[in-house]
């Protein structure tokens, strides 16, 4: 019965920790007060950060990995896993961010990426990756690199839902179509999808990705996580949602703490709408955002990854 | 026979796909009058804060009065859920297993591993993720399980609690041997 084998061992382990992190809300922060702040609210899981998405967004530059030191006052406070993000392909992030002993990394598309063709191999890694998708093709290309966990990319930052919506729908609709082909089809559709035919039939038998699928990138209300959840998500990211107000200022931590707690309810409760209603009714709005389609293509995190 | 997995955060899918295949009706309780519709119930295995906090006060009363009169099995989270006492940090508990378990145990997700260990004199897989250690069992609590020295699956009555995941291996037996324990509750009206 038992799988034993090394490889395996380590991947089960990885996928494990997700399983852990289902119907909860990862929220990011970017100092120990607001690791706090969410932890107290109920995340499952903190994303240390030097700054936020919509803080990259507004102040451009090179995103790069947070300062260790930051990540360690992080890890000191809370007793929740903490992730940290490392760029694309930038393994040598990654390297120092396991020998601190982070419980999670996200390999993302946020920070500026390193690598014009290569992601990071992650099971050369002992710690867990989650990457971000667009599409099953890259879902699956992630996964064959190692990914133990997917999440939408969404359009990060922007607090505006649209794009996690389109990817959570688009890796849905690829997966159900997959279920009901052939086996000479589901060649066709490797290709197609430029993945690994082993995970593409994989796919086709289980009707679900072999890692937990997770939602990101401009979730911003309970409504918003409860969208996401409903349409497949198995837990939510809330990036720059819950500590800013706008893209260069922050929330008030009383009213952010409230906005964390009712997201925190939405991912549990995302399929009953008077308790969607009741931790609803009483937030004070929530961060401006920017809306994606008025966005040059130029400015888009998303399409960073390949 | 009806069997809950509380679902407000953590792995109950993956309970209630090993109790499927045991042929046992699952009902995902998400709510504390769900609670009053099954034979037993299992707590996941999650972030025990993140539980609690979803649990509420209210939650957590109506939680406790189940957990002190019907089958319950916790696992990890679950586990640290149902002792009486909880170390680093201290937390509240529902009481139904007379035991301190201390939270993180074995330090991050890096330290989390596959081992073999023994349920009842067998070799079983045993699944350890960001796991909690017993560190004093009160009277009455048996051991079912152990990895090396420690007790790893324990039982007091009707109540069951193991520090690794059962749910994540591909072996029946564990939940198997919950279902019984429900199953005998009913024959003797307990």
């Amino acid at each position: 019965m038992s799988k034993n084998n090394g490889h395996n061992t380590n991947l089960r382990l990885k996928t494990g920790l997700a399983e852990m992190l289902k119907g909860g809300v990862i929220m990011d922060v970017t100092d120990a007060k607001q690791a706090e702040i969410a932890a107290r609210a109920g995340a499952v899981a903190v994303m240390a950060l030097e700054r936020v998405p919509a803080q990259i967004r507004a102040e451009g530059g090179v995103a790069r990995m947070a300062s260790p030191k930051k990540i360690r006052e992080i890890m000191a406070v809370v007793d929740i896993p903490v992730m940290a993000k490392c760029r694309i392909g930038h393994f040598a992030e990654a390297q120092i961010l396991e020998e601190l002993g982070v419980d999670y990394i996200d390999e993302s598309e946020v920070l500026t990426p390193a690598d014009e063709a290569h992601h990071v191999d992650k099971h050369a890694f002992k710690v867990p990756f989650v990457c971000g998708a667009r599409n099953l093709g890259e879902a699956l290309r992630r996964i064959a690199e190692g990914a133990a966990m997917i999440r939408t990319k969404g359009e990060a930052g922007t607090g505006d839902v649209v794009h996690a919506v389109r990817h959570i729908r688009q890796i849905v609709m690829e997966m159900r179509i997959l279920t009901v082909l052939g086996e000479e089809e589901l060649y066709a559709k490797a290709k197609e999808h430029q993945a690994p035919y082993e995970l593409i039939k994989m796919v086709a038998r289980d009707g679900k990705l072999p890692v937990p699928n997770f939602s990101a990138g401009g979730i911003a209300t309970p409504a918003d996580a409860a969208l996401v959840m409903q349409l497949g998500a198995e837990a939510v990211f809330v990036g720059s949602g819950i500590f800013m107000k706008n893209s260069t200022e922050f929330a008030d931590p009383a009213e952010a703490e409230k906005r964390a707690k009712a997201i925190v309810q939405a991912a549990t409760h995302f399929k009953d709408p008077k308790v969607l209603l009741e931790v609803s009714e009483d937030l004070i709005g929530a961060m401006k955002g920017l809306a994606v389609s008025g966005l040059d293509e130029a400015h888009l995190l998303q399409t960073r990854g390949w | 026979m009806k069997i809950g997995v509380l679902a407000l955060q953590g792995d109950f899918d993956a309970h209630r796909r090993r109790l499927e295949e045991l042929s046992a009706e699952v009902i995902l309780v998400r709510k504390p009058e769900q609670l009053d519709e099954i034979d037993g119930l299992v707590i996941p295995g999650g972030e025990s804060g993140t539980i609690l906090k979803l649990l509420g006060d209210a939650g957590f009363a109506k939680l406790k009065d189940f957990v002190l009169s019907k089958p319950s099995f916790g696992t990890c989270a679950g586990c640290i859920l149902l002792a009486t006492d909880v170390e680093n940090p201290k937390q509240a508990g529902l009481g139904a297993l007379d035991m301190t378990v201390r939270r993180n145990a074995y330090g991050r997700q890096i330290d989390s591993s596959i081992r073999e260990g023994k349920f009842l004199s067998d070799p079983i897989e045993m699944v350890f993720i960001r796991a909690p250690k017993i560190e004093r069992l009160g009277l009455g609590v048996e051991v079912v399980a152990t990895e090396g020295k420690d007790p790893v699956l324990v039982r007091s009555g009707k109540t069951m609690a193991s520090t690794f995941h059962p749910e994540l291996s591909d072996d029946p037996r564990i939940h198997q041997y919950f279902l019984d324990l429900v199953a005998d509750g009913k024959k003797t009206g307990k």
